[in-house]
């Protein structure tokens, strides 16, 4: 039976009324999951965000975008408390310590890896366990999931000794633990003393379309932490990095494979819809997409790294789920390869600390960027000079990407940075599309896949692209590069030029565009994308987190490696305790901004410490 | 006795493949429609295997054995009155559904060996969801969807031999 819609009805649940007085920074999240769908877990013990099935579905916990009716799922000590929190091991499983005047406890959140399809495990599972570690605490325990962005009321039905159960639609949460939950409104809440040595079990169980699958948590709960942490810890070993930092590389390569989905290879952008970019300024923007103008730096990160498998994966999603509009690309594409995203606003939930609207789907998907041709040929490439293998039909498809290049690359776009309004000569598209041609004619030398007649073609067009680039996209005015032809401005990504092998990053006209984007972007030690005022938005946005590392890749490149290592190693400082980075940061006080964890980041850092290492 | 009923029993067999068929569309495609989460062959299969993919596989071919033997019951019930028409089978096949939800399903937990019990509660090797009453734990769109598939199932198979009286008379 469908759910009964909840906004119509004033009272959703008693316990979804109580919303705390304000929302913890962003940066006070950490993300766990299954490579299907992710969770945001807050640095007080909540389940602020979750979208069930899949990265990309309704919220069932959406609590870091409305804290009256988004739903979560809270262990949290009563009264005062401190806490503090890791990553166990070079894992995605989280570990909270909470302490009181009179104990502690440790709270473990995972996503079990599961047996696979050979075994009976629910379609997806969240563990959270409570060991005592010192005298005795009270924990308030509440569960109020709000499915459907929170527009449908989930049915509550106690099943005897099976425990709780949040039916809507074809969906079941199933909720399994020792502890004596009670009905409080349409949620669950227990109040409970965990004492030294003691351990506590909950479990959430989830099936769609399907019967669902009942844990014994208690007797299952220890198996499934080991079995995920060994998993976790034998994919890490894979890892063939042994440069400096390694730690924040590895903990980049758990992120980028958390946001990974597993069913089809893709990556989205971000676990998370409009965490804003700037509090309160609607620049707010759902990224559980997959964006293809990521795609080169995300293939180069998954080959330096040695996760060949990944690599495979992610490129058979790049070649195949972008044939339903081949050989023309899009902008992004859902986890399956959709192409219809279309934007909407859920008007009913308030938005983090207030910043409406709060948005799914992504209007930019109708925008046009030539840039994305030249990073999905730029991540064949990658992919290849990794000791991948290319099969005949993907060579089809990459020659076909060459002739639209070829015929658009004198048309305007929106660019890399989506820009809203009319479209322009990019100078950073235009680069891309030379990166596309060279590539391919790169590609061809090796004989990985045949131009033939189209290598003439693709040889005076990338001269082409050179000449215009050099001629337009150059201002003698301001001695830079810049963002667009015949412009006087500059945008960060002009960094990359040395680092696709544009120029070299010893050439005067490289040398004093880095100047220039440090003189009009840089601040506090870090770089806005592009100058402000650029995007006819209101508010002002942070500096962009992947900026700084393309200045490192760039430095790298330079073979400047003091000043590459100092920036590195300022850019870290912004990482949150367990490592995670956002979209973008504050300049003034650090605090992350927009959609979090952010792969975009985390695959400049990977890239930046590669070429560190390799220069 | 069953040419004489149905012409041949390769149509015979044939017709009951197609309710089947039928009866099976309707009650995957409530899922796949949100209205209920039960699937029948899934349940069938874990009779027999732990192994999710193996419990589909071997439930699907033993439902659908199993939608055929019925069919030669549904046959005999038919020859047994002496009447050939659709809406007796859609009778026969909702009366089938409503004795299946209120009789068979609730009975699962005492009988499948991986499915939990509200009296026993959950062990390692019973994890499966029971269905509860009229197997609404699966949702409430659970029954209709039942009575639906079973209805037309029945339907088809009456409907097939109003039809071949009527060709042959």
């Amino acid at each position: 039976m469908k759910g009964a819609s909840a906004l119509d009805s004033a009272s959703h649940s008693e316990g979804l009324r109580s919303a705390r007085p304000s929302q913890l920074p962003i940066e006070d999240y950490a993300i766990i999951g299954d490579c299907r769908t992710a969770a945001l877990i807050s640095r007080d013990g909540s389940i602020a965000w979750l979208c069930l099935p899949n990265f990309s579905s309704p919220s069932v916990f959406g609590e870091i975008l409305d804290e009256r009716v988004g739903g979560w799922f809270r262990i949290k000590p009563r009264g005062h408390f401190k806490s503090s929190r890791h990553y166990i091991a070079d894992t995605p499983v989280l570990e909270t310590t909470f302490e009181t005047a009179q104990g502690a406890v440790r709270v473990v959140d995972l996503f079990p890896v599961g047996g696979g399809i050979d075994t009976l495990q629910p379609m997806r599972e969240v563990l959270r366990l409570v060991d005592g570690i010192r005298g005795e605490l009270d924990l308030e325990i509440h569960i109020a999931p709000a499915p459907n962005y929170g527009r449908t009321k989930p049915r509550l039905t106690r099943r005897g000794q099976l425990g709780w159960c949040f039916n809507w639609y074809n969906e079941l949460l199933a909720v399994r633990s020792g502890v004596d939950l009670r009905r409080t409104g349409d949620a669950l809440h227990a109040s409970v003393r965990v004492r030294a040595g003691e351990r506590i079990c909950l479990s959430l169980s989830y099936a769609k379309d399907d019967v669902g699958v009942l844990l014994p948590v208690e007797l299952i709960a220890q198996e499934h932490l080991d079995r995920t942490l060994a998993w976790w810890q034998s994919w890490a070993k894979r890892c063939t990095y042994a440069g400096p930092y390694k730690a924040a590389v590895l903990r980049s390569a758990l992120t980028l494979k958390l946001l990974s989905f597993s069913l089809s290879g893709a990556i989205v952008a971000a676990p998370t819809t409009s965490l804003p970019e700037a509090i309160g300024a609607g620049r707010n923007w759902d990224y559980r997409y997959c964006w293809l103008r990521d795609s080169g730096w995300t293939m180069q990160a998954l080959v330096g790294l040695g996760f060949q498998a990944e690599a495979r994966q992610f490129l058979s999603w790049l070649l195949h789920a972008t044939r339903l509009t081949w050989p023309e690309l899009q902008v992004m594409y859902d986890i399956f390869g959709r192409t219809r995203l279309r934007e909407q606003e859920l008007k009913h939930f308030a938005g983090y600390r207030g910043s409406r609207p709060v948005r799914i789907g992504n209007g930019a998907y109708r925008q046009r960027q030539l840039d994305v041709y030249g990073e999905v040929v730029f991540a064949a490439h990658a992919y290849v000079e990794g000791g991948g293998v290319l099969e005949p039909v993907e060579c089809r498809l990459l020659k076909g990407l060459g002739e639209v290049v070829c015929k658009q690359w004198r048309e305007p776009d929106h660019g890399i940075w989506e820009i809203r309004g009319a479209p322009r000569h990019y100078t950073f598209s235009k680069l891309m599309c030379w990166v596309a041609l060279d590539r391919l004619l790169k590609l061809d030398e090796k004989k990985v896949l045949r131009l033939e007649k189209l290598r003439g073609k693709f040889e005076k067009e990338r001269g082409e692209l050179s000449k215009a680039i050099e001629k337009y996209g150059y201002s003698t005015a301001i001695n830079s590069y810049t963002l667009s032809f015949n412009g006087e401005s500059v945008d960060a990504s002009l960094l990359l030029m040395p680092c696709f092998g544009f120029k070299d990053a010893h050439e005067p006209r490289i040398r004093s565009t880095y100047d220039r984007i440090w003189q009009r972007l840089g601040c506090n030690g870090l770089l806005y994308r592009y100058e402000r005022g650029r995007d006819a938005l209101p508010g002002k946005e942070g500096v962009f987190g992947i900026c700084t590392y393309w200045a490192v890749h760039h430095l790298a490149s330079r073979r400047d490696f003091g000043e590459a290592k100092r920036l590195f190693e300022h850019a870290l400082t912004f990482a949150n305790e367990v490592g995670l980075f956002a979209e973008e940061f504050n300049p003034e006080n650090g605090a992350a901004l927009g959609n979090f964890p952010q792969a975009f980041t985390h695959t400049g850092l990977i890239n930046a410490a590669l070429a560190m290492e390799r220069a | 006795m069953f040419e004489r009923i149905s012409g041949s029993p390769a149509c015979l067999v044939l017709w009951g493949l197609i309710a089947t068929v039928a009866m099976t569309s309707i009650l995957e495609g409530s899922r796949g429609f949100g209205f209920s989460r039960m699937s029948l062959p899934f349940l069938l299969g874990t009779f027999v295997s732990g192994n999710r993919k193996l419990a589909f596989v071997l439930g699907f071919a033993l439902y659908t054995l199993g939608g055929w033997l019925f069919a030669f019951l549904y046959f005999l019930l038919f020859a047994s009155v002496g009447i050939y028409t659709w809406w007796l089978g859609a009778l026969a096949g909702a009366l089938h559904g409503l004795f299946l939800l209120v009789a068979v399903l609730p009975l699962l937990p005492f009988v499948h060996p991986r499915m939990a019990s509200e009296y026993h509660g959950v062990t390692s090797l019973r994890e499966l969801e029971p269905p509860g009453f009229l197997a609404m734990n699966y949702g409430y769109g659970t029954p209709v969807a039942t009575l639906l598939g079973q209805t037309v199932y029945g339907a088809t198979l009456g409907g097939f031999l109003q039809l071949q009286h009527a060709m042959s008379g």
